[in-house]
């Protein structure tokens, strides 16, 4: 609408007396993608998050969040901006589409609530009351609470804390949905594989700001680091070499075996290794 | 989860399909009255508390304080009093500090909500909890206690402004005071004994002027007292305003004590009012 960045965040920072929670963040987020904020715990994700949702002040910087400034958020913005919380605020005497239904009245172009309880996966818990869900399914109510207002913006913050493998990969599926259908979204995660599955950036935020953004295959150099070549020697000792060029290295010890060589792996560093590696360096 | 249902996409253009404000309002009272009379707890506490403390003290007492005036009668004007508090201040300044640590007023700053519309729906649900409550307690005190219903217009709306001034002062304070506990569960310890002692101190239990001189002073200060004191002018015949301490029932500083709490709680709830736990920002 206003231009294609959704968010734009210059020399952010936010302190509680003594403790710095955001030293200086500096973020972009475009459009229709899907930004993932990753870093371990303190280091300043919520707070950057809950900035940016116009739930916390900030000391310094300039903010825009869907074009204008959040620390003074009006109900035209709060309609277009979706909120998942870390923590669940939980209705315990309510059922699930009883809530749903109540949230999606203060929203000026609401999605049907019966269709957004099937969407986030508790058609059949539509009648239950809230406190009788599992973790995993109050996670998916607070999804629901969070897109029933159709948001161009969608903030989920550590959206599968809790999830059981199977519930982590429906709730992905669920935000390639809304992806697809224009939401852009960002997510904070400490999952890395969560990250690499979702994201089409991610950015890695430790004591307080922003090290890098990049597409997750190309984090830390990823794709230039070097390989890292394992096999076995003939009397069994396993071997390992780093290299640049993994292809002639292969190539030589395939000469030196005269065919097969024994135990050999590739492997370049995964996005684990590269993202301890960062928030290690700083 | 389905993928049966794609999600809409997001709203561009703001269509105007969202309720009026008014409707905004209603539709938030309806729901706190939901939940209220879906927890048990609050139900039996605040509805039910009343009626058993009149059964047990009627049962207990049964002497006349002055003539053509039961202690009954008495402790049912306290009792009227004291339910009005319960269901404003007690019940707020418990359920908002278990709110706001659950994270539900959070998620509703979230929303396009405006601030006020989560007010009202306390209000509403006070309000309505209210008469349903006073109208339960002059039901049963009417049938068992031979309480004599108020048999003029004047007194109708003396009921009604000390009843509508009482409830309003205490639903500020009770907004007021649940500021004041930092976790959940601190709420009730905060709430329960302020409303114990001022219930002892103003003439609920014990006949109000046969309390030490000190205590009324005390008891003078808060709006408690000032609640019981005008219901008792609508309950109990004129003659026993001569045994009042001031010797009236002084329905006008009734009104001006009531309403100076009303301004105090104003302005705790505007100054003091949080979201968010501390820890949270």
């Amino acid at each position: 609408m206003e231009n294609e960045l959704a968010i734009s965040v210059r020399g952010l920072r936010k302190a509680y007396g003594d403790n710095v929670a955001v030293a200086s963040v500096d973020l972009d987020v475009r459009r229709g993608e899907v930004f993932a904020l990753l870093g371990p715990n303190g280091a300043g994700k919520t707070t950057t998050v809950e900035i940016l949702e116009g739930y916390r002040q900030r000391d310094a910087g300039e903010v825009r969040v869907l074009g204008a400034d959040p620390a003074h958020p009006d109900a035209g913005w709060r309609s277009r901006v979706g909120i998942v919380l870390q923590g669940t605020g939980e209705f315990d005497e309510l059922s699930v589409i009883e809530v749903v239904r109540h949230f999606s009245g203060f929203y000026p172009g609401a999605d049907d609530p019966d269709k957004v309880v099937e969407r986030v996966g508790l058609g059949a818990k539509a009648k239950a009351r809230t406190h009788t869900l599992s973790g995993g399914q109050k996670r998916r109510l607070d999804v629901a609470l969070g897109i029933v207002g159709r948001p161009e913006l969608l903030f989920l913050d550590e959206p599968t804390t809790g999830f059981d493998p199977e519930a982590r990969r429906e709730f992905w599926e669920l935000i390639r949905d809304l992806s697809a259908a224009g939401t852009t979204i960002v997510l904070t995660t400490h999952y890395l594989d969560e990250a690499e599955a979702l994201a089409d950036r991610v950015g890695v935020i430790a004591a307080g700001r922003v090290i890098e953004v990049a597409p997750p295959n190309a984090l830390g150099n990823r794709q230039e680091s070097l390989a890292t070549v394992s096999w076995r020697t003939p009397d069994g000792t396993p071997a390992s070499a780093e290299t640049a060029t993994p292809t002639a290295l292969v190539a030589d010890l395939a000469a030196r075996f005269g065919g097969e060589v024994p135990g050999l792996t590739v492997t370049r560093p995964t996005l684990e290794d590269v993202y301890l590696r960062m928030i290690g360096h700083s | 989860m389905t993928t049966t249902t794609k999600p809409a996409a997001p709203v561009v253009a703001t269509s105007a399909r969202r309720p009026g404000a008014g409707a905004l309002a209603l539709r938030q009272g309806r729901l706190e009255i939901t939940q209220f009379l879906r927890s048990r707890e609050s139900v039996v506490f605040t509805m039910g508390f009343p009626i058993i403390m009149i059964l047990i003290f009627a049962a207990i007492f049964s002497d006349e304080i002055a003539p053509g005036v039961s202690y009954t009668q008495y402790f049912i004007t306290g009792m009227i009093a004291t339910g009005l508090m319960t269901v404003s201040f007690q019940n707020l300044g418990i359920w908002i500090p278990i709110e706001r640590d659950r994270g539900v007023l959070k998620r509703y700053r979230g929303t396009p909500m405006p601030k006020w519309v989560w007010f009202a729906g306390k209000v509403i649900m006070v309000v309505v909890i209210g008469i349903a409550e006073t109208v339960l307690l002059l039901a049963v005190s009417v049938a068992m206690f031979d309480l004599d219903l108020p048999q003029t217009t004047a007194k109708w709306l003396t009921f009604g402004w000390v009843s509508v001034l009482g409830i309003t002062a205490c639903t500020l304070c009770g907004i007021a005071i649940s500021s004041l506990a930092r976790t959940a569960r601190s709420g009730s310890a905060v709430v329960t004994p302020v409303a114990l002692v001022l219930q002892f101190i103003s003439g609920v239990f014990f006949v109000f002027t046969s309390l030490p001189t000190w205590m009324q002073q005390v008891a003078a200060i808060f709006p408690l007292k000032w609640m019981c004191q005008g219901l008792r002018s609508v309950f109990l015949p004129d003659s026993f305003g001569a045994r009042e301490p001031g010797g009236s029932f002084e329905l006008g500083t009734v009104a001006l004590v009531l309403g100076a709490w009303c301004v105090i709680g104003l302005v705790l709830c505007l100054t003091t009012f949080r979201w968010t736990t501390k820890r949270d920002g």
